[in-house]
């Protein structure tokens, strides 16, 4: 049995206001609704004097209401009303501004929370989540204290939730749309779901209002016609959503982020702050994660500790690794190194009271003989230093080169990040050089060659006899040239001019690689013809 | 300060120079760079498993460069090379080519670069990768004059190197000599082409090398040519032996006119 928790925030009709708050909306919603309810009255026992709040966004020109608190309802308000009409009704009206980013964020907050509870949340959005608790509910006393403590949670910070448990995402949403805290077991949605109104369904508005017109005020009216009717009065999307709402197949949810292989975790009953026991944490579940993956003979790609905080916030920290790890010390090892070179450190605030740990992504690790090869044991060495560099200061940070097909001596060479190209890189086939040669290559090359002052040229096509370079003059002792590089000119990318490339040796013996951007006659001439004169650059330095 | 006091001194100072210094059946495997004049100088070679220092001018870093490659590539020999440098020395002296390095005889494949933001990240990481005893040896690349490559640091980096067996090289480009615990420390110039006719003009790198420290043994100054398809130093071939004598900034007077000859 599959059950599905739907939780829309905020309660159509019913809006908390998602978008009062700017970033970081979940953390700070409820000092808002603390500060927002310190400054108006108390409200006395029995009657409702607190004062309407809306939410309203700029539609085609007007400002209409986005969603609106019960109060707002109380006095007559309602949603898609303007808000002039909305002052005119209740002068005392609050009004924020709708903040669509912002909400989302506080979506994706609260869905971060729901980790805790299973791996599988999808967003329903704008205002809705979807949690896919099948086989977790034990872990929280059953399907009605998970839903309690999910609701409970989210009410005490300020949101008005509902919840239900259904076989189905779509039920369980049509659920929540009419009443909270409904469990339906699989294969009763029909029945639950039959009395409520057809807008609980959801459907564009042209539909819920052609089915009120066509006399059908329920599901259960829409579900006793022919769904043939339906289809070609409707659609037929509509009729799969009645189907999907009635408990006949199901739409499948998409989670936000893909489910790990290996899970394990620690709950504390008491938050812990200190680092001493967090790094106890880690090293005792990277053993269990290790013990669980080595019963499949299975070594860990990628590595997620989540820390979550008593106040909802979660802090995940993903560490790659160049080869399937399957010791536990060299998870430590890891997540030590990241630990210490986080940027903002991780802030306990109050407290963790939950540490989990997850192979995200996961490989068969093949075994080998460790012991006498000593070529597997020097790869395996570096591909951990590797790791354990790429840990500290990021994968982009640690590369290897590999063999480019170009003659433009910038794009012969490609750098990669080491961890996931180490193999290919010590197999790449570099180009032989030419036994006997001098190097004619420099050893150092800028990026962007630099823009050399050339006074004259013996003759046009000729080297220089001296050159400044970063502000120094060198006198030309010795030169060979020109190579002759043309840009690939079947590459549209600006770049066209050809390069006569010049090894030169200065007065000090140094050697310089300088070219000149573009050919005489040709290529050097503007758009009437005339001459102009060539740029100058040293490109690389030669040892 | 009574006497008492100075035979503990002094007795003091002769344990510290006995754990110091290596014994015979404890000198770290040498290397032998080529160059039988400064081989000998350094008693067989470069020791492995420990740090060296090169260091060079603001405008000889492509010849510093040369010269430490050489360096790990005699003592890494077919071993991965890790070499760490900041950011920025990019933008300063350039990137190290890989075509360029293959030119000089050592293979890309085996170089992995590691490019830290700060000097203290490259000083950590370099201690991380000098543990690691699957590498032939370790590149530290600073540019300039930088504070936390002090005394300590280069204490920990020999250390380091002498736990694992890795050699550390650090190139210091644009840098002041201050004390430090390396085994040898080098200046680097480049030095000229043979004088000669126009058909050899162009011919192996070559640098004016002077080994301005050696903790055990004397220091010199050669003109030492590396020969890249042997992967080794080697005199300089048109070179009589004695002309390191001669001040490198100064032109050589064979060397009046350009000289110049076409791309074969």
């Amino acid at each position: 049995m599959r059950a599905v928790v739907g939780l829309p925030l905020p309660l159509a009709g019913e809006g908390w206001g998602g978008g009062i708050s700017t970033s970081p909306a979940f953390e700070r919603a409820p000092t808002r609704i603390a500060s927002g309810d310190a400054i108006r009255p108390p409200p006395q026992a029995g009657e409702a004097k607190k004062v309407a709040s809306v939410v309203v966004a700029k539609d085609h020109n007007a400002i209409l209401i986005q969603s609106l608190d019960e109060a707002a309802v109380r006095a007559g308000l309602s949603i898609g009303l303007p808000l002039a009409n909305a002052r005119a009704i209740c002068p005392e009206l609050i009004v924020y501004d709708a903040d669509p980013l912002a909400d989302a964020k506080t979506l994706n907050d609260i869905a971060d929370w729901c980790d805790r509870f299973t791996p599988l949340v999808a967003l329903d959005l704008p205002y809705g989540l979807f949690l896919d608790i099948t086989g977790c509910a034990h872990l929280f006393g059953g399907e009605r204290a998970l839903l309690q403590s999910v609701t409970g949670a989210l009410s005490r910070r300020g949101f008005a939730v509902s919840g239900a448990i259904a076989g189905t995402s779509i039920a369980a949403r049509t659920l929540t749309r009419h009443a909270s805290g409904k469990i339906i077991a699989d294969g009763e949605e029909a029945d639950a779901v039959g009395p409520l109104p057809v807008s609980a369904l959801g459907a564009a508005d042209a539909i819920t209002a052609g089915l009120r017109r066509a006399g059908l005020k329920t599901i259960g009216d829409v579900a006793s016609r022919a769904p043939h009717e339906i289809s070609a009065r409707f659609g037929a999307a509509f009729t799969t959503l009645l189907g999907h709402a009635l408990g006949q197949g199901d739409a499948p949810i998409s989670p936000r982020k893909p489910l790990p292989d290996y899970i394990v975790e620690k709950r504390f009953p008491e938050p812990v702050a200190t680092d001493t026991v967090i790094a106890m944490t880690l090293t005792h579940l990277a053993g269990m994660l290790v013990s669980a993956m080595d019963k499949q003979g299975k070594g860990a790609r990628q590595l997620e500790a989540s820390f979550f905080r008593t106040d909802g916030a979660v802090r995940t920290i993903v560490v790659d690794t160049g080869r399937p790890v399957t010791k536990s010390d060299m998870i430590d090892r890891l997540f030590r190194e990241r630990l210490d070179a986080l940027s903002d450190p991780l802030d306990p605030g109050f407290g963790f009271d939950l540490i989990r740990l997850a192979a995200g992504r996961t490989e068969i690790v093949v075994q080998q003989q460790r012991d006498l090869d000593a070529n597997v044991h020097d790869n395996d060495e570096l591909s951990a230093l590797i790791d354990r560099i790429a840990a500290r200061i990021g994968g982009k940070r640690v590369v290897v080169h590999l063999p480019l097909d170009s003659h433009i001596p910038e794009r012969a060479a490609l750098a990669v990040p080491a961890q996931q190209n180490l193999a290919v890189a010590t197999a790449a086939a570099w180009p032989e050089r030419i036994a006997g040669e001098p190097p004619l290559r420099p050893l150092r090359l800028f990026d962007r060659p630099e823009p050399i002052k050339v006074p004259f040229a013996a003759v046009p096509d000729g080297p220089p006899h001296q050159f400044t370079w970063r502000r120094a003059l060198h006198a030309v002792v010795r030169v060979e040239g020109p190579e002759r590089i043309a840009m690939e000119w079947w590459k549209q990318d600006g770049q066209s001019l050809t390069r006569d490339y010049f090894r030169v040796e200065d007065a000090e013996g140094q050697r310089f690689w300088i070219f000149r951007d573009g050919l005489y006659e040709n290529e050097l001439r503007d758009e009437e013809g005339k001459p102009v004169t060539a740029n100058w650059y040293v490109h690389g330095l030669f040892a | 300060m009574d006497g008492a006091r100075m035979s503990t001194l002094a007795s003091l100072r002769g344990d510290i120079a006995r754990i110091e210094a290596p014994t015979e059946a404890t000198l770290p495997n040498r290397v032998a760079l080529g160059h039988a004049g400064a081989d000998a100088m350094l008693r067989g070679g470069l020791a492995a498993a420990a740090l060296h220092e090169v260091f060079a001018g603001g405008h000889q870093g492509g010849a510093a460069t040369g010269f430490i490659a050489g360096l790990a590539g005699r003592l890494s020999s077919r071993k991965p090379l890790v070499w760490v440098r900041q950011d920025f020395a990019d933008q300063e002296s350039g990137a190290l080519s890989m075509s360029g390095l293959a030119e000089l005889g050592l293979d890309p494949r085996l170089l992995v670069t590691v490019r830290a933001a700060d000097v203290d990240t490259a000083l950590r990481t370099t201690a991380d990768a000098l543990a690691c005893d699957a590498l032939g040896a370790v590149v530290l690349e600073v540019w300039g004059n930088v504070r936390q490559l002090d005394l300590v640091a280069s204490r920990k980096l020999t250390l380091a190197a002498q736990a694992s067996g890795v050699t550390a090289l650090v190139l210091r480009v644009a840098a002041t000599p201050i004390p430090s615990t390396a085994e040898t420390r080098w200046i680097v110039r480049a030095a000229h082409s043979p004088p000669g006719n126009a058909a050899s003009a162009w011919g192996a790198p070559r640098f004016d090398a002077e080994l301005a420290r050696n903790r055990h043994g004397p220091v010199g100054r050669w003109i030492m040519e590396w020969k890249c398809d042997a992967c080794l130093f080697s005199e300089p071939s048109a070179y009589p032996q004695p002309l390191a004598a001669t001040p490198p900034h100064r032109p050589h007077p064979a060397v009046t006119h350009t000289e110049r000859r076409l791309a074969g």
